[in-house]
């Protein structure tokens, strides 16, 4: 077993954690960028401040999730090279120039308009501040486009020539580009980033439903994040199936190890449910089967022959369980998704969506799902892509450095202890937002006089206080980011220095 | 000319650019972290933190381009290097993290605070220590054999690679100080201003010694600097370093505002162009050529067109979040 530990499993397993921790933040951040786009342009459009107070309420998580995702990205960009260096040598003349457009058309825009979003309402007009806000949202998803067409190129490589250094060599960026797997790829990642943040909303409205149902901004979310669930859910589905058909084509054995098909079936393949694949044996034990179920799925016909993976060179299999069960993972947690966006409609139909409890502590439950299928099926994908790095052309163990078991042991465990400290920090400060409510007359605990007007870096607000909005003095609207909705005290407010903003300050007096 | 600009010549320019870019703005968020300690807890280190947060990220980004861009424009250089300083770059990135968060942390967690400012600064230095044992480790050579490295992994650790990792700290602190002088005012800008006297002497010794060491590294990089007629154009390197320092000196003495944080950016471009002098046309010193390790034409030629489209609109874009953001920032800031 310990021979195993060499440095190449080392390094996979190095790439594999770094990978699956920084999917998360963008995962998050895609879907939470438009949810605030969103927000921020029904607030401009309708007036009603509860849309602010929402986009005030995500905002706050969003830096925090956001800044996590940056700096794991770093260690990402970084990585290619220090642990898959002849992966970069040979690859980097493909991979390379789409990731330096994902620096230049995305990561510039999102880090360039953040400032103005995250500190900017009280600087820039409200028109410049929503086209910030939707830059960040526009510049994640541009993120997604280049970084998935890497991705799919590295899963269904086309477009290219190999010269005598052994070098991917660009024929035609297009093909490159648009890839085989490519279209679906997008569209199934984005749409996972849009019901993990779907859910995530969702349940944090449920939490507070739970707590008071009256509470106009947990209605509001949870309405909107249920809805976006029941209308992706399915779409999602429909997509999997769609990408999976397309998989079969160009990547067959990545399907087999899915679907644990170690042989083939001539006349119908049966849908394996459940069972324990064994590698060593190429067979799954215990298996629950649908006969020819598999065949109706994959090839729209009961009877339709299909390939195992006996007819695939056994150096060239992927390790089938890790497959088989991050793909069930995934697809069952889909239908569990599914399940709770057709039962928010139902609620939705009868007008409940607000009391039935039953719904809230299910959406509750469900929260971070979305996270686990995501990182599910980033897992099914790449190991199923396995034993290669650029499917059928570069090995994984042609593609790592030449580096020592001892060094990327010890930047593995050093990886392990800076990311628990780091984003358990900081999963535990979102959660600790989250669990406050999101409406008028709540006061964070670090508010009041007997505090520092700046403790947790959020100015008291009392232009947001209704009653202060009709006060003269409400045309001045205070710092951005604030918290505290409870009516200051008077000696609190007055120390507040007032910065001149054509930004909400009507929109609040009109509102209230 | 065209034999001179060609495709890895340029990219090897616009590489050079996001490095020093780079360097000029994460310069100073680092040289904040490295200089936290000296400030007061309360309202002066809050400002410190308050004038790079909305900035920090942008700035990081360059970063990102140098080290893409490198993987995308010369690969084989990338593969090379990245092995060849594991340890400090797994130690930069590790610390960058830390530094990173701590900006949004720290305000989130009153009762944790000391802790994040630590990790502030930690990372900072740690990560400003890693960037310059990197440089300093290029510069003395790395052995490659074959498209690979082939040395061990320790080669990084040498007095010189050490001597280069300080002389960074000193350098990004004096930035740091000087663009708290021109982002603060009253007592906090008094105490960069003091600050900035000490590092800038500093800053000026070090780049004295690594100046003068540097040649003695490769019987190469001697001729560079001292071949004659060639000394007539590499001396006016050290030359306006030297001119540079003076003004930098008299600047802060006088209490010019800008002018500090400006000299400071010279000195950084002229030991860039220094550096350029004793590598070019090298990307691996004495190994690898930036012809060597290009990448083919089609990949070169494919990210021209867009960088030379999106290059100008970052750096408007960029302009304009540090124009909203201009002026003094208190205490109070924009969190």
């Amino acid at each position: 077993m310990f021979d195993q530990f060499d440095a190449l499993l080392l390094a996979r397993f190095q790439f594999a954690f770094t990978v699956s921790f920084h999917f998360i933040f963008p995962a998050f951040s895609i879907g939470l960028a438009s949810y605030l786009a969103v927000l921020e342009g029904l607030w401009l459009w309708t007036g009603r401040e509860v849309y602010l107070n929402l986009f005030k309420y995500w905002l706050k998580i969003f830096a925090l999730a956001f800044a996590m995702g940056v700096v794991s990205g770093i260690v990402m960009s970084y990585q290619f090279g220090t642990n898959w260096a002849v992966f970069s040598d040979k690859a980097g003349p493909i991979i390379g120039p789409l990731m330096a457009y994902e620096v230049m058309t995305a990561f510039f825009l999102e880090a360039g308009f953040l400032g103005i979003m995250l500190f900017g309402m009280g600087r820039v007009g409200r028109r410049l501040h929503f086209a910030a806000t939707l830059a960040v949202a526009v510049g994640t998803f541009i993120s997604a486009f280049w970084i998935l067409s890497a991705n799919s190129w590295m899963q269904t490589p086309v477009g290219y020539l190999v010269n005598e250094a052994g070098q991917f060599v660009p024929q035609d960026w297009w093909a490159i580009i648009f890839n085989p797997s490519f279209p679906y790829r997008l569209v199934h990642t984005v749409m996972a980033a849009y019901l993990t943040t779907a859910l995530v909303v969702g349940g944090v409205g449920a939490w507070h439903l739970l707590r008071d149902r009256a509470n106009k901004g947990a209605r509001v979310m949870f309405s909107m994040a249920m809805g976006m669930v029941a209308l992706v859910a399915p779409l999602q589905i429909l997509a999997g199936d769609m990408h999976g058909l397309n998989t079969l084509e160009h990547q067959p054995a990545k399907v087999m190890a899915m679907e644990g098909h170690f042989e083939s079936h001539p006349d119908g393949a049966p849908l394996i449910l459940f069972g324990i694949p064994d590698q060593e044996a190429g067979t799954v034990r215990n298996a629950i089967a649908i006969p020819k179920a598999s065949s109706l799925i994959l090839k729209h016909d009961p009877n339709a022959p299909l390939n195992g993976l006996d007819t695939v060179d056994r150096a060239e299999w992927p390790y089938v369980p890790v497959v088989f069960w991050s793909f069930r993972i995934m697809v069952g947690l889909g239908f569990l998704m599914l399940g709770l966006g057709a039962a928010s409609l139902l609620a939705r139909v009868r007008g409940r969506l607000y009391d039935w409890r039953s719904l809230h502590w299910l959406a509750l439950s469900m929260a971070p799902s979305g996270f686990v299928a995501v990182i599910a099926g980033w897992v099914t994908t790449e190991v199923g892509r396995q034993p290669f790095t650029v499917y059928g052309l570069l090995k994984t163990a042609a593609s790592a450095s030449p580096l020592e078991a001892p060094a990327v042991a010890t930047s593995l465990l050093t990886f392990i202890v800076v990311y628990f400290i780091v984003f358990g920090a900081g999963t535990g400060y979102i959660l600790k937002l989250m669990g406050k409510p999101p409406h008028h007359g709540e006061t964070g605990p670090e508010a009041g006089p007997d505090h520092p007007i700046r403790a947790a870096g959020i100015t008291p607000a009392p232009a947001v206080d209704p009653n202060r909005t009709l006060a003269p003095r409400a045309k001045k609207w205070p710092r951005f980011f604030a918290k505290t909705m409870r009516p200051s005290k008077k000696g609190a407010s007055d120390s507040i220095p007032k910065v001149e903003s054509t930004f909400g300050s009507d929109a609040l007096g009109a509102e209230t | 000319m065209t034999a001179f600009l060609d495709l890895p010549t340029l990219w090897a320019f616009i590489i050079a650019f996001a490095v020093f870019a780079y360097v000029v703005m994460d310069g100073f968020d680092l040289g904040i972290g490295i200089l936290f300690p000296f400030f007061e807890p309360g309202p002066e280190r809050d400002s410190a933190m308050n004038s790079v947060a909305p900035v920090w990220d942008g700035n990081e980004t360059w970063l990102v381009l140098g080290g893409g861009g490198l993987m995308a424009a010369f690969p084989l250089a990338y593969a090379i290097i990245l092995p060849a300083l594991y340890a400090p770059i797994i130690a930069m990135v590790l610390a960058l993290i830390f530094r990173g968060v701590a900006f949004e942390f720290r305000w989130r967690d009153p009762g944790h605070r000391r802790y994040w400012d630590f990790a502030f600064t930690t990372g900072s230095i740690v990560a400003t220590l890693a960037q310059g044992i990197t440089l300093g480790a290029l510069l003395q050579g790395i052995e490659v054999e074959g498209r690979a490295y082939a040395g061990g992994w320790w080669d990084w650790l040498t007095p010189f690679s050490l001597l280069v990792g300080f002389s960074l700290v000193i350098g990004y602190a004096l930035l740091g100080a000087t663009w708290l002088v021109m982002k603060t005012e009253g007592a906090a800008q008094d105490h960069s201003y003091r600050l900035a006297g000490k590092l800038a002497l500093g800053l000026i010794a070090c780049i004295g010694v690594v100046s003068a060491s540097t040649p003695f590294l490769s019987a190469a990089y001697y001729e560079r600097w001292f071949d004659w007629p060639q000394v007539l154009f590499t001396a006016q390197v050290p030359l306006l370093v030297a001119l540079c320092s003076g003004a930098l000196l008299v600047g802060l003495a006088r209490r010019w505002e800008y002018w500090p944080f400006l000299l400071t950016l010279a000195l950084f471009a002229l030991c860039l162009l220094g550096l350029g002098i004793s590598m070019f046309p090298h990307v691996v010193p004495s190994a690898v050529t930036i012809h060597d390790a290009a990448a083919p034409h089609a990949s070169l030629a494919f990210m021209l067109v867009g960088a030379s489209v999106l290059l100008p609109i970052i750096l408007t874009y960029t302009g304009y979040s540090y124009w909203v953001f201009r002026g003094k920032t208190g205490p109070e800031g924009y969190h």
